[in-house]
């Protein structure tokens, strides 16, 4: 088996696994990090969203050992290690951004993501584009109204 | 998934070994359409080839009035580089708009023209834009490289490794998503080009990625949405499914290539 090195919130972590094991199953089955949701297991539903060196990535959609000496946060990395939560999640938490909470880590870092990604083209985040930037991350009880004000919230807060 | 055992090519000639090796070997570059058939075991190669790490094939250029991009670019960068924005808006725009961000950020060109899915984006820009695919071995037009649906001109072996775009006067490309899946409905990609007008038609036919050539001889004759007057498809041509039938389809071509047309001004 093939044996695998990344650096995972910070820690590198390595594991002899399966080549066809998914990323997202070393994550929750081999590393217990089990904040990586998964719901469609077909690049769908977004629960299962990730950063690889820096990016939004569909976890259950990328294979572990395409992933060797990557850099991978997950939802478990991004409060400080005091327990001080992320801007994003007090976003959420203040806007009641979350009813039964499965699609929240997928949503939490697609939109740490894409307010970096606006951030750095210097282009206005405003509520159409938040929108169509969550297309790839479904919410079956909120109705989005209030993921899209928490993720415009965090924006303001994150770019101050 | 079946199991399989995985190389992380170096190189385009290390990746042509291991494939050479292989018969059942596969290559691997963003994964987004090649893992969740694995997935669902409607594939089962014996060696993953992964090529998604190969610089070489990781660029965009501009070579005169050719834009070059390099086969496993992703969709975001493609989305986001400001030489393909100058160049070729329309294929910037294009690349911003398949799957969703996570899928473009892993997503790639060569991957897209390689896997011709009806319903892919690039397809369409690639036979409307008179691309070159350039491979391990040749270099293909895309006129001749698209030959049916999931087809292509090529070979075991051959592996893609960039697609040339000559630069048109002007282009744009529109396309009607399917709202579950992002894939194109329907994408019209049209190209003024000094070989005269092109029409790229994606998600449609039941072959594959196909060009409008009646609309391109009436746009020859006569630059506006009025060309389109008197021209159809015929529904038994275009594929049918749970989302709509031929006779839609059909109609919606002729929708998204108005729209496209408005949209070049």
């Amino acid at each position: 088996m093939p044996k695998i090195t990344m650096t995972v919130n910070g820690q590198e972590r390595s594991a002899d696994i399966e080549a066809r094991t998914l990323l997202s199953s070393f994550l929750r089955e081999d590393l217990g990090l089990t904040g990586t949701h998964v719901g469609c297991d077909t690049s769908q539903c977004g629960a299962c969203v990730v950063h690889i060196d820096g990016q939004a990535v569909k976890s259950c959609a990328t294979l572990a050992v395409q992933n060797e000496g990557r850099d991978i946060t997950t939802i478990e990395g991004l409060a400080n290690p005091d327990g001080t939560l992320h801007p994003m999640q007090t976003a959420f938490h203040e806007n009641h951004g979350l009813q039964c909470g499965f699609c929240t880590p997928g949503m939490i870092m697609t939109a740490t993501d894409l307010i970096k990604r606006h951030k750095t083209s210097g282009t206005p985040l405003d509520e159409k584009t938040v929108r169509a930037e969550l297309e790839g991350n479904l919410c079956r009880c909120t109705g989005y109204q209030n993921i899209v004000k928490a993720i415009l919230a965090a924006s303001t807060e994150m770019s101050a | 998934m079946y199991s399989f055992d995985y190389h992380q090519a170096t190189s385009l000639d290390d990746a042509a070994q291991k494939l050479a090796a292989d018969d059942e070997a596969s290559l691997l570059a963003g994964g987004q359409t090649l893992i969740p058939t694995l997935k669902q075991r409607l594939a089962m190669p014996t060696t993953l080839v992964d090529i998604s790490r190969i610089d070489a094939l990781n660029f965009i250029r501009l070579e005169g009035d050719v834009l070059v991009i390099g086969a496993a670019t992703c969709h975001a960068t493609v989305a986001t580089s400001q030489t393909c924005r100058d160049a070729l808006p329309a294929l910037a725009s294009l690349a911003n708009h398949i799957g969703d961000p996570a899928v473009r950020h892993r997503g790639t060109l060569g991957g897209s023209i390689a896997n011709n899915d009806p319903s892919a984006d690039y397809p369409a820009a690639a036979l409307a834009l008179g691309a070159t695919i350039v491979t391990t071995q040749r270099e293909i037009p895309a006129d001749d490289f698209f030959t049916g649906l999931f087809e292509t001109a090529l070979e075991p072996g051959e592996i893609l490794k960039e697609v040339r775009f000559p630069l048109p006067v002007r282009a744009a490309y529109s396309k009607f998503p399917n709202p579950a899946s992002r894939y194109a409905m329907v994408g019209v990609f049209i190209a003024q080009t000094s070989a005269g007008p092109k029409v790229g038609v994606t998600g449609a036919g039941q072959e594959g990625v196909f060009r409008w050539r009646e609309l391109e001889d009436a746009l020859a004759q006569n630059w506006s949405t009025d060309a389109l007057k008197g021209l159809s498809l015929a529904g038994d041509t275009m594929i049918a499914d749970l989302h709509g039938d031929g006779d839609y389809r059909a109609h919606l071509v002729t929708v998204m290539a108005k729209r496209t047309l408005e949209a070049m001004g």
